[in-house]
C-alpha cells in the first residue's frame, strides 16, 4: 500500500496514518496528548538546533534516513555541550512512498530516540506530488549546566585535536549504493552521547566539539580555524581510516578529507587533557578507533603534514566532491 | 640503492641553475599536491602543471553541446563528476541540472550499455573526454553496443593526444627542462612514444606512476640527467655546451613505472584505438588548436557519434586572464592580476581555476 | 589525468570479470589484458588497462634500487 495524497488532508486517512505508525512508535505522555503543541518545563541554558534529511537512498547499509535524522539532531545538540531531552520531526511525503517504508523508518526514528534518551514530543506531516520520496526535519531543545561552555570559537593554541574514528563511511555507503558498487561498507549513523557524556565525567577541559558530517573533517577545521582565529595542523598518517572505505575512496579519486560521516565527531580538548581524553574516547563504543590528529598553533587555516612529510593546506571543500576520472 | 629519504634530502639541498620539470597529468597534479611534494623540494626546481586536465583544455562550445543534448527530450547525457562544474558559453552541466536536463554521472562508460538496453526509447549520449587512457574504454562500449544491436548510445568525444601536445610545448616552450609522463596514458601509448621527442628536442622524459614515491624518484632522475648533461639552449644551437656547463647527450626516455608501463604500451588498447578512431585537430584551451591531437569516431561509425567534429569555439578568456600563459609555465598563477579575486573556485574564468587540477585551482587551495 | 587503481580478478567471465578492491567488488571489461583469475588488474574507468605483475611494495623496492646515486 502506497501513500496518496489523502494521506495527508487532515481526514480519515491522515488520522489512520497517524495512528498506525506514528502513535506506535512515537508514543510519550506530552505527544499522546495530541495538542497543537506541545507544553514543556525547561529550566536554564539550553541549546536549540534543527536540521533536513534528504538524502537517497532512504534506506541503506546500516540505516537509514529515520536513524540519520533523529542522530543529526541529537548530535548538533551534544557537540554545545548539551544533553538532549525533546525532539520534533516534520515530514513530507512524496505520493508513492511505501506505507512499509514509511512504518519502517518512523519504527527506526522511535528506537533511535529512545536509544539517545530523547522524546519525540511534535510532528507533522504533509504529502505532496512526487515519485515516492520521503523528506524530514528534525529540531531538537537539550539543555546545558551552567559551567559548560563549548564553541568553535573557543579553542586556544596548544590545544590537542582528536578524531573519533574511521573518516568517510557513510559517504562511501551512500555513494556505493548510489552507484551500485557492491561491498560491505556501512553508514556510520549514531548518536555520540557515550563519547561527549564520557568526557565531561572525566573532567576533560573540553573547548570545541564537532560532528563531521557535510563538507567533511577538512570544511569542518577551517571553519573551527577561522571561529577561533587560530591555525590547526593535522597529520596524515594519524587519520584513522578502514580500509575498505579507503579503496573504494581510491577507486572514485574522493579526498578522504571531504568525505562525511554520519557518527564520528572531533573534540578539541586542553593540551594537558590529550591523554586523558584519548582514552576517554577509546573506552566508548563509538569511539573506539579515536586517534590524536593534530595541534592547534598560531596563524589561520588548516594545514596537513603528508605521510611523506610534507605539507599541504587543507581548505574547504568546494564543489560536490563527486566521483572524478582524473 | 637510493633510500626515499636521501631523494629528498638530494632535492631539497639542490641548489644548481634553475631546473622546469612539467607534468601533463592531471593526476599527477593532485598527487603532487595531495603529498605536498612541492614543500620537500628545492624553490630551485619548479614542478609546473601542463595543459594535461582534459576537464581544463575542453573548449565551452563543447560543454554547450553537452547542455544542448541533456536538455533535448528523450535524451540523458552520461558523464564523468569533473565535467559538472566545467562552465559553457553561460552555464554548466551542474547549472542547468535545476532547469530539467537530465545527467547523469558514471563511474564507468560500460554502465550506459544497461542503461540503453532497459530504455531503449532514450538516446543517453556519453561525455566522453579523456586522453589515451580512457578513449580505448569509450571504443569498447561502441564494441559491445554494436555486438548487442544497441542503437541508442552516442559519443560526444572530446579526446585528445598527449604526444602533439607535449610537441607543441617542447616547440613553443623552451625554459623546460624536462618533462614527467603521464604514467597511466603510458601504460597504453608505451614509454617508447616519448624517444622521438626526447631525441629531438634533447630533453629527458621520465615516466612516472602516481605515488608520492614514484613521482619523487621521476624528479630525482630528471634532476640527475640534467645536471649531468643538461639541456639543450635553442637560440645556441651550434653550442653543445649548456647552461650546466657539461656537453649534450642524446636523450631517451626513462621507464619508472614498469610495474604498469611496457616499453611497447597496450597493443591490444592500441589496436582498437586504430579500429575505431582517426585522428584530427582538436582545440586546448589556452593553447589553440594542435593538429592531430584529437581522436573522432571513424565514417563507418558515425551512427554512433554525437557530432563531435568541430567543437573548437571557445569563449573568449576575460581580458587579464593568463591561463594561456600559466598553463605553460611562463607564469605562476598568482601573476595574474585576476587571481584570488575576479577568479575564484567558485567563480572560475579561466580553465585553469575551473578544475580542481588546473594550475589555479591548485595554487589558490595552496596559499 | 586518469584514475586507475590495482585490484584482484576474482571471477572471470569472457571479457567480463569482477574485480576485488580491498571489498569493493565491481564489474570490469578485461577486453584489453590476457586476464587470469588471481591476476591484479590496473583498472581505469571499469575497465582493465594492464596487469600488474608486482605489489605496490615491492615495485618501489626495485624502483628505488634502479636509481642512480
Amino acid at each position: 500500500m502506497k501513500i496518496t495524497m489523502a494521506h495527508g488532508s487532515g481526514g480519515k486517512d491522515s488520522a489512520e496514518l497517524m495512528a498506525r505508525i506514528f502513535g506506535k512508535h512515537f508514543s510519550n505522555d506530552i505527544l499522546d496528548k495530541m495538542e497543537d503543541a506541545a507544553v514543556l518545563q525547561v529550566n536554564g541554558k539550553i541549546a536549540y538546533s534543527t536540521d533536513s534529511f534528504v538524502v537517497t537512498p532512504i534506506v541503506f547499509n546500516g540505516g537509514d534516513i529515520g536513524k540519520l535524522c533523529i542522530c543529526g539532531t541529537v548530535n548538533d545538540l551534544l557537540m554545545m555541550g548539551a544533553q538532549p531531552k525533546y525532539i520534533t520531526c516534520g515530514f513530507i511525503l512524496e505520493e508513492g512512498l511505501e506505507i512499509e517504508t514509511l512504518d519502517k523508518i518512523v519504527k527506526s526514528m522511535g528506537e533511535m530516540a529512545r536509544e539517545a534518551g530523547v522524546e519525540i514530543v511534535a510532528g507533522d506531516t504533509k504529502v505532496v506530488e512526487g515519485n515516492g520520496g520521503i523528506f524530514i526535519n528534525t529540531s531538537g531543545i537539550g539543555l546545558i549546566q551552567d559551567e559548560i561552555n563549548v564553541s568553535a570559537s573557543n579553542c586556544n593554541v596548544g590545544d590537542v585535536v582528536i578524531l573519533s574514528g574511521d573518516l568517510g563511511d557513510h559517504h562511501a555507503c551512500i555513494l556505493s549504493a548510489r552507484m551500485n558498487m557492491n561491498n560491505g561498507i556501512k553508514s556510520d549513523s549514531a548518536c555520540l552521547a557515550d563519547i561527549t557524556n564520557g568526557l565531561f565525567k572525566n573532567g576533560i577541559r573540553v573547548n570545541t566539539m564537532r560532528d563531521v558530517t557535510r563538507g567533511g573533517l577538512g570544511t569542518v577545521l577551517n571553519e573551527i580555524a577561522e571561529k577561533s582565529s587560530c591555525s590547526i595542523e593535522i597529520n596524515e598518517i594519524s587519520l584513522p581510516m578502514d580500509e575498505e572505505v579507503k579503496a573504494f575512496a581510491d577507486i572514485l579519486g574522493l579526498d578522504p578529507m571531504y568525505m562525511a560521516n554520519e557518527g564520528k565527531m572531533i573534540a578539541i580538548v586542553n593540551g594537558e587533557d590529550a591523554e586523558k581524553a584519548l582514552k576517554s574516547m577509546r573506552e566508548t563504543l563509538n569511539g573506539r578507533n579515536a586517534a590524536i590528529i593534530g595541534y592547534v598553533k598560531e596563524g589561520h587555516g588548516v594545514k596537513m603534514i603528508t605521510r611523506l612529510g610534507g605539507s599541504r593546506v587543507v581548505d574547504v571543500l568546494y564543489g560536490e566532491g563527486l566521483p572524478r576520472i582524473c | 640503492m637510493m633510500e626515499i629519504s636521501q631523494v629528498i634530502n638530494y632535492l631539497k639541498e639542490y641548489n644548481g641553475p634553475e631546473i622546469k620539470l612539467m607534468e601533463v597529468c592531471g593526476t599527477h597534479t593532485a598527487s603532487i599536491f595531495k603529498s605536498g611534494i612541492r614543500s620537500l623540494i628545492s624553490p630551485e626546481i619548479k614542478l609546473i602543471s601542463g595543459p594535461g586536465c582534459p576537464v581544463c583544455v575542453t573548449p565551452t562550445s563543447y560543454i554547450d553541446k553537452c547542455i544542448d543534448y541533456a536538455m533535448m527530450e528523450n535524451h540523458v547525457l552520461v558523464t564523468f563528476g569533473d565535467m559538472i562544474k566545467v562552465p559553457g558559453q553561460s552555464a554548466s552541466l551542474s547549472g542547468v541540472k535545476g532547469e530539467g536536463a537530465k545527467v547523469e554521472i558514471m563511474y564507468s562508460p560500460f554502465e550506459v550499455i544497461e542503461k540503453a538496453t532497459t530504455n531503449p526509447n532514450i538516446t543517453y549520449v556519453i561525455a566522453a573526454v579523456g586522453f589515451e587512457t580512457t578513449a580505448p574504454v569509450y571504443a569498447l562500449v561502441i564494441e559491445e553496443a554494436i555486438e548487442k544491436g544497441i542503437k541508442n548510445i552516442k559519443l560526444l568525444t572530446s579526446l585528445k593526444t598527449v604526444i602533439p601536445a607535449l610537441e607543441w610545448i617542447c616547440e613553443n616552450e623552451e625554459e623546460i627542462d624536462g618533462f614527467i609522463c603521464p604514467g597511466h596514458v603510458s601504460v597504453i601509448i608505451g614509454s617508447e612514444a616519448y624517444a622521438e621527442l626526447a631525441k629531438k628536442y634533447k630533453k629527458p622524459f621520465s615516466v612516472a606512476g602516481f605515488e608520492p614515491e614514484h613521482i619523487l624518484a621521476a624528479i630525482y632522475d630528471l634532476v640527475r640527467q640534467i645536471e649531468e648533461a643538461g639541456s639543450e639552449n635553442k637560440h645556441e644551437k651550434e653550442n653543445t655546451v649548456n647552461r650546466f656547463g657539461t656537453e649534450d647527450k642524446t636523450k631517451t626516455v626513462h621507464n619508472l613505472y614498469k610495474n604498469a608501463v611496457k616499453t611497447e604500451g597496450n597493443q591490444k588498447a592500441i589496436g582498437i584505438l586504430n579500429k575505431y578512431f582517426d585522428e584530427g585537430p582538436a582545440m586546448w584551451r589556452g593553447l589553440g588548436i594542435i593538429g592531430g591531437s584529437g581522436l573522432y569516431l571513424k565514417t563507418k561509425y558515425e551512427e554512433f557519434d554525437g557530432g563531435s567534429a568541430g567543437l573548437d569555439l571557445d569563449k573568449e578568456l576575460p581580458e587579464g586572464c593568463c591561463c594561456g600563459q600559466v598553463i605553460v609555465g611562463r607564469l605562476n598563477p598568482n601573476d595574474c592580476s585576476l587571481f584570488g579575486k575576479a577568479c575564484n573556485p567558485t567563480n572560475p574564468y579561466g580553465p585553469c581555476m575551473v578544475s580542481s587540477e588546473g594550475a589555479c585551482g591548485i595554487w589558490y587551495r595552496n596559499i | 589525468m586518469c584514475i586507475a587503481m590495482p585490484g584482484k580478478i576474482v571471477e572471470l567471465d569472457g571479457m567480463k570479470a569482477k574485480v576485488d578492491f580491498k571489498g569493493t567488488v565491481v564489474n570490469v571489461n578485461v577486453g584489453l589484458i590476457d586476464a587470469k583469475v588471481g591476476d591484479y588488474a590496473l583498472v581505469h574507468a571499469g575497465c582493465a588497462i594492464e596487469i600488474m605483475a608486482k605489489d605496490k611494495a615491492e615495485e618501489l623496492i626495485e624502483l628505488f634500487e634502479s636509481l642512480e646515486m
